[in-house]
């Protein structure tokens, strides 16, 4: 590098350069914060219903279901995305119906969910927070389509 | 090895490398389940393989970039280490809590372990990548002040160099975002938002600190080129990575529920992320082409200039292929992430921490610069074998990509997931045979350091002429 630029000048881009895209950040995330009532379908998680809800996140995140499954895309590629099942189930039964009656052994040569024998509760809480999760306002109603 | 205290450094590079072979192996599981999806079921489900595996690689890295600050520091410091003694302790109680709780994914179902460790008082687990038990990470968090602590009252008492402050800066923040970690609202966008907190501020952000300082030390030990030099392009990389990297956050702000200004600030800022990796490459070839000396670790200069490469290729390269918001619409989630992720992982943080290790470890055993030839000749073919397999594996995992993004998400008539997968299986049985490629690289690697032991150092041939 040209022996014009020293290295100090090169520090100073560093502290400043960093400081300011920092502050822009935090900037964004309160503008962020701003929008999110609009968008995060916040209202469902008032009341006995987001109690539920809250049990199911519980649900889920004690079982790992994302350690198989993308939730909203992020998480693994093993397993169907479940940001939208319940729009493709197209109730909280059939996914309590799913969840319920994968064998203990799985599907021979096929890639299985385990059973997790949930209580019934359980179930309620976990089709529930699916359910809470497909009706957060993705910017282009992602995923592109049903299928996830 | 100029201090007695660098020696803890051994251990921690010896776990790492352990870890690491576990790390594999475990990877080999989940991609045989990809392949013959009833394999090792229910005894190992697919989740409980694929945490094993993300943990320990998380964990070995961290292992390595310890043990890398216990090396460097005290010689940049030019003093020994102010506590080695605390240094040895947490090694034990870190590999410990590790094992500890790799075993508990293993033996226990996780809901079980989530009962046991009493997930439900600080509800912090079951989230990618930060799976551990709560408690694990409140001892992650011990771990990491007292190694702050050392090596930062290490770097007060001796010379302040560059180096150390940028490795300390990084190390701080890993520590500092790693906060995040605790947070965990019900709310998903919240959730989703800050979790990104954790693993994009790491890896496009403060453990980019750790690489380029790690990189410079060993470029200014094997070169010979001057400080200043080094320590200024260290400054322009570093600063070019958070100033696109921290606001490059919003490429993983695109479909979970947050606004859409973010499609903007997201595609823009970290479409620049690949510049502070493509001056990382050019950097590390500059100074080794304008050397002063020719080190007889070659197995080191090639370590270093390998990260340099698969780095930007990894990270910079297939980042770019996806960062943008009208692109990632179509790949977010699928093979094409996977495949990033592995190439980013490997050419940045795998590489650098072996780089390390190929440097420091043959004094630490006690020879003068390097190891013998044969060593080395073994050595530099784990690196050959490890690194074509990862741009296999890359290879292939974009195949499968580009194959399910069409099918289910780009065709006319999209097809379900499972579906997909099925027709795409040909690139997964590729994969993992590239995996085993990739083992037996890593297993040549391992032999090399019991080879060659009673032969003579490797000497330099020749003195560089400077251009
Ligand atoms: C070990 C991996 C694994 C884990 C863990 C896992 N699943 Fe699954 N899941 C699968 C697989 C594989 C399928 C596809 C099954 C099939 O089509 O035969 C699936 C399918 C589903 C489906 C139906 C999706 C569809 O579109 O067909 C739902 C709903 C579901 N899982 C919910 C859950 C929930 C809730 C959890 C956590 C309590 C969970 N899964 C944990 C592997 C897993
Ligand atoms: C060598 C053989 C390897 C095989 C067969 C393998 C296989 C796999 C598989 C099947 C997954 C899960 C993908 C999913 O979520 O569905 C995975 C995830 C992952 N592996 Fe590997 N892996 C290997 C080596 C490595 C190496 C060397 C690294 C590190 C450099 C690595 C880092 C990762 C990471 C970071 C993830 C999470 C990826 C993501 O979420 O996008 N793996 N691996
Ligand atoms: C060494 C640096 C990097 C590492 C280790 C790394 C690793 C990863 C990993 C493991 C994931 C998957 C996360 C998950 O499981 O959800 C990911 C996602 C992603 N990375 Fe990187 N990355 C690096 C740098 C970059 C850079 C420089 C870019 C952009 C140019 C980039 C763009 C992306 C994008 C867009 C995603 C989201 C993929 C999706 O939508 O599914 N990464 N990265
Ligand atoms: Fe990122």
């Amino acid at each position: 590098m040209a022996q014009a630029f020293t290295k100090a000048m090169a520090r100073n881009i560093f502290y400043g350069g960093t400081a300011f895209f920092f502050l822009l950040f935090l900037a964004l995330t309160f503008q962020t914060h701003s929008a999110l009532p609009e968008l995060d379908n916040r209202n469902a998680l008032t009341g006995p219903q987001g109690e539920m809800i809250a049990k199911g996140k519980q649900v889920w995140e004690e079982n790992d279901c994302i350690g198989c499954h993308t939730l909203l895309g992020e998480g693994a590629y093993f397993a169907p995305e479940l940001g939208n099942v319940y729009k493709r189930f197209g109730s909280t039964d059939a996914i309590k119906g799913f969840i319920a009656s994968r064998p203990k052994d799985g599907v021979p040569g096929r890639r299985s969910m385990p059973q997790f024998n949930l209580s019934e509760e359980e179930l309620t809480a976990i089709a529930e927070f699916l359910k809470y999760v497909s009706e957060i306002k993705t910017a282009r109603n992602w995923p592109p389509n049903t299928q996830g | 090895m100029k201090y007695k205290s660098q020696k803890v450094a051994k251990l921690y590079f010896i776990a790492a490398i352990g870890l690491f072979v576990g790390q594999i192996l475990f990877g080999l599981i989940i991609g045989a389940q990809y392949i013959w999806g009833d394999f090792l079921f229910p005894e190992i489900p697919f989740n409980v393989a694929r945490m094993v595996h993300t943990n320990l690689l998380i964990v070995w890295l961290l292992f390595g970039f310890m043990g890398a600050a216990y090396y460097l520091v005290p010689e940049e410091a030019e003093t020994d280490l102010v506590m080695p003694w605390l240094a040895n302790l947490m090694f034990w109680i870190f590999l410990t809590a590790g094992a500890a709780t790799i075993l508990g994914y293993l033996l226990v179902p996780y809901a079980q372990l989530a009962e046991l460790t009493k997930n439900e008082l600080l509800p912090t687990m079951g989230r990618e990548f930060l799976e551990q038990p709560t408690i694990t990470k409140i001892g992650i968090v011990i771990v990491a002040l007292s190694f702050l602590a050392n090596i930062g009252l290490t770097i007060l008492k001796g010379r302040k160099t560059v180096i150390n402050l940028v490795l300390l800066m990084g190390m701080t923040g890993l520590a500092v975002f790693f906060l995040f970690a605790f947070y965990n609202p019900v709310n998903v966008v919240l959730d989703k938002y800050y979790w990104w907190w954790v693993v994009h501020l790491w890896v496009e952000g403060v453990w980019e600190l750790i690489l380029g300082s790690i990189l410079a030390f060993i470029l200014i030990k094997t070169t010979g080129v001057d400080r200043e030099v080094i320590e200024k392009w260290l400054y322009v990389i570093i600063a070019m990575v958070l100033i696109t990297g921290i606001i490059g956050t919003g490429h993983h702000y695109y479909w979970i529920g947050t606004p859409a200004f973010w499609q903007w600030w997201g595609s823009i800022f970290s479409a620049m992320e690949p510049i502070p990796f493509f001056m990382m490459t050019v950097f590390a070839f500059n100074m080794v082409n304008k050397r002063r000396r020719n080190h007889p670790n070659k197995a080191a200069v090639l370590w270093a200039l390998g990260t340099a490469v698969m780095a930007f290729l990894g990270a910079g390269v297939w980042g770019f292929l996806h960062t943008l918001s009208p692109v990632n619409y179509y790949t977010h989630g699928t093979q094409i992430t996977a495949a990033h992720g592995h190439m980013a992982f490997y050419g940045a943080y795998v590489m650098i921490v072996l780089a390390m290790i190929s440097y420091a470890m043959p004094m630490l055993r006690g020879r003068e610069a390097a190891n013998s030839t044969k060593s080395q000749v073994l050595e530099m073919w784990g690196f050959w074998l490890m690194t074509i397999s990862i741009v296999f594996i890359t290879l292939f995992l974009t195949g499968a990509g580009i194959l399910q993004v069409y099918l289910q998400r780009f065709a006319d008539n999209p097809m379900p997931f499972m579906v997909v997968q099925e027709k795409i299986q040909l690139f997964y049985a590729l994969r993992e045979i590239a995996g085993f490629i990739f083992l037996s690289g890593l297993l040549i690697y391992i032999v090399s350091f019991f080879v060659g032991s009673k032969e003579p150092e490797a000497t330099i041939e020749g003195e560089v002429v400077p251009t």
